[in-house]
């Protein structure tokens, strides 16, 4: 892990470009977000006017949180609710899916059939699903209700969760497994007191990704929600559509929606390095 | 413990017996049972919420559907739908657009990622500072991704053009001009996923052997004969799943387009989603849009399994 900088040592003299072309890297893709964070905090004629230097002001994040005609925090709760509901459900169908698939004694081919579905399904455009959902959804009328967006956030994150806990689960010792099966464990048994404690960094990688791409999902919301289930992403597209654009607070509403994406980057990076290599590399 | 007879040492007396004739080759009927419950919810979930919903496309592709008080009147179209296809003139637009999009952006993606890793595990110091502001794009929703460049490359105030004014160039009109609004589109996608190809070549890098590093040293090889003739060698099973997960992801791509050009100007950025949304939900044609979702979910099998034989190959070759 740690052995590529022994190359760096040796050319010390060399890594002068590296660094620059890094801090240069660095600086394009944090330049446009901190300079859209602080269009949230300008007036829409000193953002109009390109002012360099502004004042800033709060009554962009005043207008998007609470004003009578902004329903943000309906799309903030919204979003949360479907976020953290479809992300239980998901997570814990793959989990035991993957301890399904790995370890117990399925037929190799239907293993094969099921990751197989769970590919194709993962290729399909979700507009092509969302109008799949919709008219299924519509049938049964629940096409603008949670219960419709948390079923289909939680089935849409289904295949990576999958594979993932898969990758987790194959990691945990076969003869653990056997030696709780001599001592005459059940199958639940098995999974509370040795699965489960050996593949919880896995299952926290697994759960944060679910969570962060159900917030960020916006195609298949835009199609299932309405007004008092819109998710955030649908909230912002509102912004940007109106006739004269709200330039600042878009910037504004930008801003919030982009905090689980910062506590993430901050608080749980590892997870998240960990769930997007481990799903592609293995 | 006394009163060990009984079941407990049955199943161990069996457990004992199926690792001697390879692990557990007899299935208890808890197993059985068990095996059947764990994979039931994804089973189910999967069914009712991917199979049947598409089998249900299928079946509204060969139909007309009004909504007539919040029912679904629905009649038989025969294979019209499909025939409408080859005519559409807005999906032609819509799947070269794609394909443009899709090859441009992954290729400019691949290209970055793999540059930016191969920088950051030649450093020893601040790799971790690096990490964490590389992955901020790929955390970001992509619809605040298309807010962002919305005004980053807005014609009027946008930093984009501020910075051309610095350095006397002209503004230039980034989503509005025809020419290069598909231009901008893809530079918009390479800012959010060159972090993601970065993150899967570093941790590829990262797990090369070493050894082989040493050997080229001893050889003398130059730093470029190094990377030509050792490291992308190595490198290429990880390339190849890099840039299959990225061309399906890229064939999806929906929010940003939708924010920042709707496909506009004329149909300059109309990509495939953008079409199949459009006509299904835009234009409320549930038979026809699902005709389209039909074709293009053909399309994506056909390059899955384009993908899935050039990664056997690839296999086979390392």
């Amino acid at each position: 892990m740690r052995a590529p900088s022994l190359r760096a040592s040796s050319g010390v003299s060399s890594a002068w470009p590296i660094h620059i072309a890094l801090l240069v890297s660095a600086a394009i893709v944090l330049v446009p977000v901190i300079w859209t964070v602080a269009a949230g905090f300008r007036t829409q004629i000193s953002l109009l006017m390109g002012e360099v230097a502004f004042s800033p002001v709060l009554f962009n994040f005043q207008e998007v949180l609470f004003s009578k005609t902004s329903e943000f925090l309906v799309n903030y709760r919204n979003s949360i609710i479907v976020g953290v509901a479809s992300t239980v459900l998901c997570v814990a169908t793959a989990t035991l899916a993957a301890f399904s698939l790995n370890r117990m004694r399925w037929r190799r081919w239907l293993v094969r059939l099921f990751l197989a579905w769970t590919l194709i399904f993962h290729m399909i455009p979700p507009v092509a699903l969302a109008s799949a959902w919709f008219t299924m959804l519509r049938a049964i009328g629940l096409e603008n209700s949670f219960t419709g967006l948390i079923l289909a956030h939680a089935t849409l994150n289904l295949p990576m969760a999958i594979w993932l806990m898969s990758v987790f689960v194959r990691e945990v010792p076969k003869e653990l497994e056997e030696a709780a099966l001599m001592d005459g464990a059940t199958t639940p048994v098995l999974l509370r007191h040795v699965i489960l404690p050996l593949i919880a960094p896995g299952l926290a990688a697994t759960s944060v990704l679910t969570f962060v791409f159900s917030w960020n999902e916006f195609a298949v919301s835009l199609a299932l929600s309405m007004k008092q289930t819109a998710t955030v992403p649908v909230a912002i597209a509102k912004y940007a559509q109106e006739f004269e654009i709200q330039y600042t607070q878009m910037a504004a509403s930008a801003a919030l929606a982009m905090l689980p994406a910062l506590i993430v980057m901050l608080f749980a990076q590892r997870y998240i390095v960990k769930g997007l290599t481990q799903g592609a590399v293995k | 413990m006394a009163d060990g007879e009984g079941p407990r040492s049955v199943a161990r007396a069996a457990a004992e017996e199926g690792m001697r004739s390879g692990a557990r080759a007899v299935e208890t009927a808890d197993q059985r049972r068990w095996r059947w419950l764990t994979l039931a919810p994804a089973l189910v979930m999967l069914l009712a919420l991917s199979v049947l919903p598409l089998a249900g496309l299928v079946l509204t592709s060969f139909q007309n559907v009004a909504w007539v008080g919040g029912q679904a009147v629905r009649s038989w179209a025969g294979l019209d739908h499909y025939r409408a296809l080859f005519g559409d003139a807005l999906l032609g637009a819509g799947l070269r657009n794609t394909a443009l999009f899709a090859l441009g952006a992954v290729a400019g993606q691949m290209v970055l990622g793999f540059a930016l890793a191969l920088f950051v595990s030649k450093i020893s110091r601040a790799r971790v500072l690096y990490r964490t502001i590389f992955i901020l794009p790929i955390l970001i929703p992509g619809i605040v991704i298309g807010a962002i460049w919305k005004l980053m490359l807005n014609y009027d105030f946008g930093l984009a053009n501020q910075i051309l004014g610095l350095v006397g160039l002209g503004p230039v009109d980034w989503l509005g001009d025809g020419r290069i609004a598909l231009l901008s589109v893809i530079m918009v996608d390479i800012w959010h996923w060159t972090p993601f190809c970065f993150l899967l070549f570093l941790a590829g890098l990262e797990s090369l052997p070493q050894d082989v590093y040493e050997a080229t040293k001893i050889d003398g090889a130059s730093a470029w004969q190094e990377l030509l003739h050792v490291t992308l060698p190595l490198m290429v099973p990880t390339i190849v799943v890099t840039f299959a997960f990225r061309i399906v992801l890229a064939f999806k791509v929906f929010d940003e387009v939708y924010l920042l050009t709707k496909g506009g100007p004329g149909t300059a950025t109309e990509v495939i989603s953008f079409t199949l949304y459009q006509r299904f939900f835009t234009e409320d044609k549930a038979g026809y849009g699902s005709a389209m979702s039909v074709a293009v979910i053909f399309i994506v099998c056909m390059l899955l399994v384009l993908a899935l034989s050039a990664r056997r190959r690839s296999e086979g070759g390392a």
